[in-house]
C-alpha cells in the first residue's frame, strides 16, 4: 500500500527547505545588484553635486596701471591669493578693451580658487592656517559664499578646476552624434529593410545576418583601431575631429539601429503586406507606404537606444585621439574637439583633487541625458505600442 | 419545449446521490479513491467549475468528456492542484483523497503530486537519457537506495508501460529521441516510476497516430489493475472502450456520471445524449 | 580648389541638373500621355527616373575617381575629376530623358536601382567587418616583421622600453632591448575576467531564475528595466568608480586581513566589470528560461518534485545551451572592456597569480600603445594592431560559438525570439 500524506510530508521537509533557500539565494542575488545601483547612485551624487556649486568672492577691484599688465595687483593682496588665477588673467585684457576703466574701483563677485572652494566644501585644501582665517571671516561677513556655478556649463576645459565646464565636450557630443546618426540612421534602415523585405534566403544573406550579429559582440575598442587605421591613416580625415569620431561610432551604433529596425519590421503583420500586394503595389511601394510607416516607432526606438550606446562610449574615441585639451567652444566637424565620456576620462587624470567633483559632476549630466534618452524611447515603444 | 428538456435535466440530477454515478458498474471496484463535493472554481471574474459533486472509485478508469472548454481539464488539473500554478485562479469546495481535503492549507501539495501523477497531452520528456527519466523521481523521494534496485524500478516502469523492449538497448539516448508514442509511454512509466495511487490522464493521445493511440488504450487497461486512471478525452470512442466510468462535462457543470456503457447505450440527459450522437461537440 | 568648395560646387550643380532631370522627364511624360498614348508608368516616375539616370553615373564617376586617387596614389587634378563627373551627370540627364516613352517601365527600372541601393548599405556591415580584420592584419603583419611571432605569443617579458628609438633610427642608444612577450598582458586579461565573471554568472544567473521562477509579476516588471540600467551606464563611468570608490575599499578590506594590496589591484575593475556584466546575463538567461516550455516544469511538478528541484534539475539543464552562450558572450564582452581597466588596473605588465597586485590588461596596452607622441611606424604603435588581432580573433570565436549554441536551443524549443 502506498504511503500516507503524512509520512510523505514528513520526508518532503528537507527538501522544501532546500527549495525556499534557492528562492531566498537568487531574491538575495537580484537585491545585491539592486543594493549596488543604490550604492553607485548615492556615491555619484555625493560626489558630483558639489560640483554644480563654487566657491564665489566679492572683492574690491582697483583698475591701477600695474593691473594693465598684471591682473593681480587689481586686488588686495590679502585675498589676491583666494581668487581664482583665470579671473586674474582676464583683468588685462578687460582693460584694453575699455581703457575707460583705468583708474576706476569696482565691487564684484568673482571666481575663487579651488582650494577655497574645496575648503569651503570640506575636502582636503592647501590652503594655510592664515588663508582659512581670511576665508573664514569672509564668510562671517557674507562676503564668500557657494553659488551656482555657471561657469561649469558655460565654460570648455581648463586646467584650473574652478574655471572647467562642460560645455565644449557637450558641443562636441552633440556634433560626433550628429554624424554617428546621418551615417548609421540611412544605412540601418535600408540594411534591416533589405534583410527583412527584400533579400532572398541564400548563404550571401545569412553571412550578412551573422555578420551584423558579430558586428554587435565586437569590442568597442577595435573599432578604434579601425578608425585609426582606415579613416585616419587612409582616407585621411582629421584625427580628433567630430567627423571621425561620428564615424567610427556610426559603425558601433549600425548593429543596433539594424537589429531594432528588422524587429520592428518583422512585428507589422503580414496580412497588412498582403493587403496592399493584393491592391496592386509593387514589393517597393508595400514597404515605403504601408510597412515602414507602421515600423515607425520602433526603428525610433532603437536609434535613440543606440544613439545613447554611443554617447557613453569612450574606449574607440581614445584610440582616434578626442581626448584633446578643449578650451574654446566652438562648432565645426573637422576641427580637434572632445565628447563629454572622453572629457570625464581626462578628469579623471587629473591630479588635483577638485578635479574628482568635476569628473563626478560630468557623470552626473552624462547620466542624466542618457536616462532622459532612455526614457524618451520607453515612453516612445509604450505610447505607439500596438498589439496585432 | 427547452423549459421541458430543463426540467427533466434538473430533476433527473436531483434523483441521483450527490457525485455518485447514476447507474454503477457491477463488475468494477466501488472502493472511493476521491470525493469531490460542490467543486467551484474561478479564473479572476469567470467562473469555471460549478457545483461539481463526482466519486472517483479506485483501480478503475474513469473518462471525462464534452466539448472543448467544458471545464474537464479544469476539473482534472484540481485533483492534484496543478491549477495553482496559474494566477488568478480561486477554487472553493472539496476535494477528499484518504479522508483528507488536498486544497487545506496544511496539505502539502508536493506530497499530493506524488500520490497523483500526471500524463500531459503533448509528450513533455525531460531533457534527459531515457534512464534519467524514469530514474530521477524515485531517486529523489528515496524510493531507492542501491543501483541495482534503481535499475530494476526503471526496468519495471518501463516493462509496465510497454516499452522496454523498444529501448531497453538505447537507455543512454535523450528521451526526445524517441517517436511521439513512445515519448508519451515514457511519460507514462515516468509517471508510474513513482507508484502514486492516482493517475490523471489529459488528453493523452490527443497529439498521437492511431497505432500509438491503440497502444496507450491498451496500457490504460493494463495499468487500472495497480492505479485509479482518470483521463480526459476528446474522443468518445476512446472513453467507450477503456473507462469503466464516464462523467459528461458541459459549460463548467457535471451533466451527468454514469457506467460508460449506460453512457453510451441510454443517457439519461438530453444534452449527453446529443452530444454522444454527435449533434455538438 | 580646396575639398570643401569642391564638394559644394559638386552638390550645387548636382542638385540643379537633378530639378532640370525631374521638371524635364515630369514635363515630357505628361506631354506623350496627353498626345494619348497608354504609358506604362506615372509621369512622377518617368521624372525620377531620369533624376535617378543624371545622379547615378555623377557618383559613379566621382567614387571611382578618388578610388583610384587614394589607392593607387594616381594623381588625377581635382578639377579634372569635377568636370568628368559633372559631364557625366549631364550625359545622364540627356539618357534619362529620352528614355520617357511610353514602352518603358520607369517604376521597375526604379525599383531596380532602389534594391540595389539596398543591398549597397546591407555591405557595409560587411565592409566594416573587413575593414577592421584587414585595417588590423595589415598593421600586425608589419609588427611581426619586426618581432617574430612566437617571442609575442610566448614571451614573458613586455618592455617596449626604447622601440620608439629604433623608430627614430637610434636603436643603439636604447639602454636595452625592446620586448614584446604578450604573455603577462594576457594572464592580467584573464584575471581580471575570471573575477569578472565571478561576480557577473552567478549574481545574473541566479537573478534571472528569480525573476522568472519565484517574482510575482510586479516585482519582474520593475526588476527587469532597473537592471537595465546598469547595463546602460556608461562603461567610462565605471571605471572612475572603480578606481577612485571601490579600488580604496578593496585595499582598505585587504589591509584589515592583514593582506598587501596595490591601489591599482585587479580586483576592483574585476568586480565592477562584472556588476557591469551582470543585466547582459541576467537579461539573455532570463529570455532563455521563460522560453523553456511550461509543459517541462509541469511534468516535474505532477511528479512530486518541489519547485526547486524542478528548477535545478529540468528547467537550468534544459536552458543551459543559451545560458553557456549567453556567458560566452559575456567573456567576450569582459575580454575587450577598455575603459575600466584602463583606469582602474595597472599599466605595469606583472605575471601573478594574486589579484591584489597591480596587473595590465591588452586593451590597456593597446590605449597606452596608441595615445602617446609615439611615431605611427614603431614597433610599440604596432603592436597595439598585434594585440587587437589576438583579441579580434579570441571574441570572433566566442562569438560564433555562442551562436551556434544558442542556435541549437532554438531549434530544440522552436523558440523564435532568441
Amino acid at each position: 500500500m502506498s504511503q500516507s500524506f503524512d509520512d510523505i510530508s514528513a520526508q518532503l521537509k528537507r527538501r522544501h527547505r532546500k527549495s525556499s533557500r534557492l528562492k531566498w539565494i537568487s531574491m538575495g542575488a537580484l537585491g545585491l545588484a539592486g543594493l549596488f545601483l543604490v550604492l553607485f547612485f548615492a556615491d555619484m551624487l555625493s560626489k558630483g553635486l558639489p560640483a554644480f556649486q563654487q566657491a564665489y568672492i566679492e572683492v574690491e577691484l582697483d583698475y591701477n596701471e600695474d593691473a594693465q599688465r598684471m591682473g593681480r595687483a587689481a586686488l588686495d593682496p590679502e585675498v589676491s591669493r583666494l581668487v581664482s588665477r583665470s579671473f586674474e588673467r582676464l583683468i588685462p585684457g578687460m582693460l584694453r578693451d575699455d581703457p575707460g576703466l583705468i583708474g576706476t574701483t569696482e565691487q564684484r563677485w568673482v571666481l575663487a580658487d579651488s582650494e577655497v572652494d574645496q575648503y569651503l566644501k570640506g575636502h582636503r585644501s592647501r590652503l594655510s592656517e592664515d588663508e582659512r582665517e581670511t576665508v573664514d571671516e569672509l564668510v562671517e561677513s557674507g562676503r564668500l559664499e557657494l553659488q551656482f556655478n555657471t561657469t561649469f556649463f558655460t565654460e570648455g576645459d581648463s586646467k584650473m578646476p574652478e574655471r572647467a565646464g562642460i560645455l565644449a565636450a557637450a558641443v562636441g557630443t552633440v556634433m560626433t552624434m550628429l554624424v554617428t546618426l546621418a551615417i548609421a540612421f540611412p544605412i540601418g534602415v535600408m540594411t534591416a529593410v533589405y534583410l527583412e523585405e527584400f533579400a532572398p534566403d541564400n548563404r550571401f544573406t545569412q553571412l550578412i545576418e551573422i555578420n551584423i550579429n558579430n558586428l554587435a559582440a565586437i569590442p568597442s575598442i577595435l573599432f578604434g583601431l579601425l578608425g585609426l587605421a582606415i579613416f585616419i591613416n587612409f582616407f585621411g580625415v582629421p584625427r580628433s575631429s567630430a567627423l571621425v569620431g561620428g564615424m567610427t561610432l556610426a559603425l558601433m551604433t549600425l548593429p543596433v539601429i539594424i537589429i531594432a529596425t528588422r524587429t520592428a519590421l518583422r512585428s507589422v503583420p503580414d496580412s497588412i503586406r498582403h493587403a496592399a500586394f493584393g491592391v496592386g503595389c509593387s514589393r517597393w511601394q508595400v514597404v515605403r507606404d504601408h510597412v515602414l510607416p507602421l515600423a515607425t516607432p520602433g526603428i525610433m526606438t532603437g536609434s535613440i537606444i543606440g544613439l545613447a550606446q554611443a554617447m557613453g562610449e569612450t574606449a574607440p574615441l581614445i584610440i582616434i585621439g578626442m581626448v584633446a585639451f578643449i578650451p574654446d567652444v566652438g562648432a565645426s566637424f573637422t576641427n580637434a574637439s572632445t565628447v563629454l565620456p572622453a572629457q570625464i576620462f581626462t578628469w579623471a587624470g587629473e591630479p588635483e583633487r577638485a578635479f574628482v567633483e568635476k569628473t563626478a559632476g560630468g557623470i552626473l549630466v552624462l547620466l542624466s541625458i542618457l536616462i532622459a534618452l532612455n526614457a524618451a524611447a520607453v515612453v516612445l515603444r509604450k505610447k505607439f505600442e500596438r498589439r496585432w | 419545449m427547452n423549459m421541458q428538456v430543463a426540467e427533466r435535466e434538473r430533476l433527473s440530477m436531483s434523483s441521483q446521490h450527490a457525485g455518485q454515478p447514476v447507474t454503477r458498474n457491477d463488475s468494477a471496484n466501488h472502493e472511493l479513491s476521491i470525493r469531490v463535493r460542490d467543486l467551484n472554481l474561478w479564473y479572476g471574474q469567470s467562473q469555471a467549475l460549478k457545483n461539481i459533486n463526482l466519486d472517483i472509485f479506485q483501480k478503475n478508469v474513469t473518462a471525462l468528456i464534452g466539448p472543448s472548454g467544458c471545464g474537464k481539464s479544469t476539473f482534472l488539473r484540481c485533483l492534484n492542484r496543478m491549477n495553482d500554478l496559474i494566477p488568478g485562479v480561486r477554487t472553493e469546495g472539496l476535494v477528499e483523497m484518504d479522508g483528507r481535503d488536498v486544497n487545506a492549507a496544511k496539505m502539502d501539495e508536493v506530497a499530493l503530486r506524488r500520490r497523483v501523477g500526471m500524463v500531459f497531452q503533448k509528450p513533455n520528456p525531460f531533457p534527459k537519457s531515457i534512464f534519467e527519466n524514469v530514474a530521477y523521481a524515485p531517486r529523489m523521494h528515496d524510493m531507492v537506495s542501491r543501483k541495482a534496485e534503481q535499475d530494476e524500478l526503471v526496468e519495471q516502469a518501463l516493462r509496465d508501460a510497454g516499452l522496454w523492449n523498444e529501448v531497453k538497448d538505447k537507455l543512454q539516448q535523450p528521451g526526445t529521441s524517441l517517436s511521439g508514442g513512445q515519448q508519451q509511454r515514457l511519460c507514462i512509466a515516468r509517471a508510474i516510476a513513482v507508484k502514486p495511487d492516482v493517475i490523471l490522464m489529459d488528453e493523452p493521445t490527443s497529439a498521437l497516430d492511431p497505432i500509438s493511440t491503440a497502444t496507450i488504450e491498451d496500457l490504460m487497461d493494463k495499468l487500472k489493475k495497480q492505479f485509479t486512471i482518470v483521463t480526459v478525452t476528446h474522443n468518445m470512442q476512446q472513453a467507450a472502450r477503456v473507462a469503466d466510468y464516464t462523467a459528461f462535462f458541459h459549460l463548467g457543470e457535471v451533466i451527468e456520471y454514469n457506467d460508460t456503457r449506460m453512457m453510451f447505450s441510454n443517457p439519461h440527459t438530453k444534452k449527453a445524449e446529443d452530444y454522444i450522437t454527435g449533434r455538438y461537440g | 580648389m580646396q575639398t570643401n568648395q569642391l564638394l559644394a560646387i559638386f552638390s550645387g550643380v548636382l542638385l540643379l541638373l537633378g530639378l532640370v532631370a525631374f521638371f524635364l522627364g515630369r514635363a515630357k511624360a505628361a506631354r506623350v500621355r496627353a498626345s494619348g498614348s497608354a504609358m506604362s508608368a506615372q509621369p512622377e516616375q518617368y521624372a525620377w527616373f531620369a533624376v535617378l539616370a543624371t545622379a547615378g553615373p555623377a557618383f559613379a564617376v566621382s567614387s571611382v575617381g578618388a578610388f583610384i586617387m587614394l589607392l593607387l596614389g594616381a594623381d588625377i587634378p581635382t578639377f579634372l575629376l569635377l568636370a568628368g563627373s559633372l559631364v557625366a551627370a549631364a550625359l545622364g540627364l540627356m539618357v534619362g530623358v529620352s528614355q520617357v516613352k511610353p514602352a518603358f517601365h520607369a517604376r521597375q527600372a526604379i525599383e531596380k536601382v532602389i534594391q540595389w541601393i539596398l543591398i549597397a548599405a546591407a555591405l557595409i556591415s560587411i565592409f566594416t567587418t573587413f575593414g577592421i580584420l584587414f585595417s588590423i592584419i595589415f598593421e600586425a603583419l608589419r609588427f611581426f616583421r619586426m618581432h617574430s611571432f612566437w617571442e609575442f605569443i610566448t614571451g614573458t617579458v613586455w618592455n617596449p622600453g626604447a622601440s620608439f628609438l629604433a623608430a627614430a633610427g637610434r636603436a643603439e642608444e636604447g639602454a636595452s632591448a625592446a620586448q614584446f612577450g604578450s604573455v603577462p598582458l594576457f594572464a592580467g586579461t584573464f584575471m581580471i575576467t575570471a573575477i569578472a565573471m565571478l561576480v557577473a554568472i552567478p549574481v545574473g544567473l541566479l537573478s534571472a531564475i528569480y525573476m522568472s521562477e519565484f517574482a510575482p509579476q510586479r516585482v519582474r516588471t520593475l526588476a527587469k528595466p532597473t537592471l537595465e540600467v546598469l547595463a546602460g551606464i556608461p562603461t567610462v563611468v565605471y571605471g572612475f568608480f572603480a578606481a577612485i570608490t571601490v579600488a580604496p575599499i578593496i585595499v582598505d578590506v585587504a589591509g584589515f586581513f592583514g593582506l598587501d594590496s596595490s591601489f591599482n589591484n585587479a580586483v576592483a575593475p574585476g568586480v565592477v566589470m562584472g556588476v557591469m556584466i551582470i543585466p547582459f546575463i541576467s537579461s539573455l538567461s532570463d529570455d532563455v528560461i521563460n522560453s523553456v516550455p511550461d509543459s517541462m516544469r509541469q511534468g516535474s511538478l505532477a511528479l512530486g518534485m518541489t519547485k526547486g528541484e524542478t528548477i535545478r534539475d529540468v528547467v537550468i539543464p534544459a536552458a543551459l545551451p543559451g545560458i553557456i552562450s549567453a556567458s560566452l558572450l559575456a567573456v567576450s564582452r569582459a575580454l575587450g572592456e577598455t575603459m575600466i581597466v584602463v583606469m582602474a588596473a595597472g599599466m605595469r605588465p606583472n605575471l601573478t597569480a594574486n589579484p591584489l597586485e597591480d596587473m595590465t590588461t591588452v586593451t590597456v596596452r593597446i590605449v597606452a600603445a596608441l595615445t602617446g607622441d609615439l611615431e605611427f611606424e614603431s614597433a610599440e604603435t604596432l603592436s597595439a594592431f598585434a594585440l587587437g588581432l589576438v583579441l579580434f580573433i579570441v571574441t570572433l570565436s566566442l562569438n560564433l560559438v555562442s551562436v551556434l549554441m544558442i542556435r541549437r536551443f532554438r531549434e530544440k524549443y522552436r523558440v523564435n525570439n532568441l
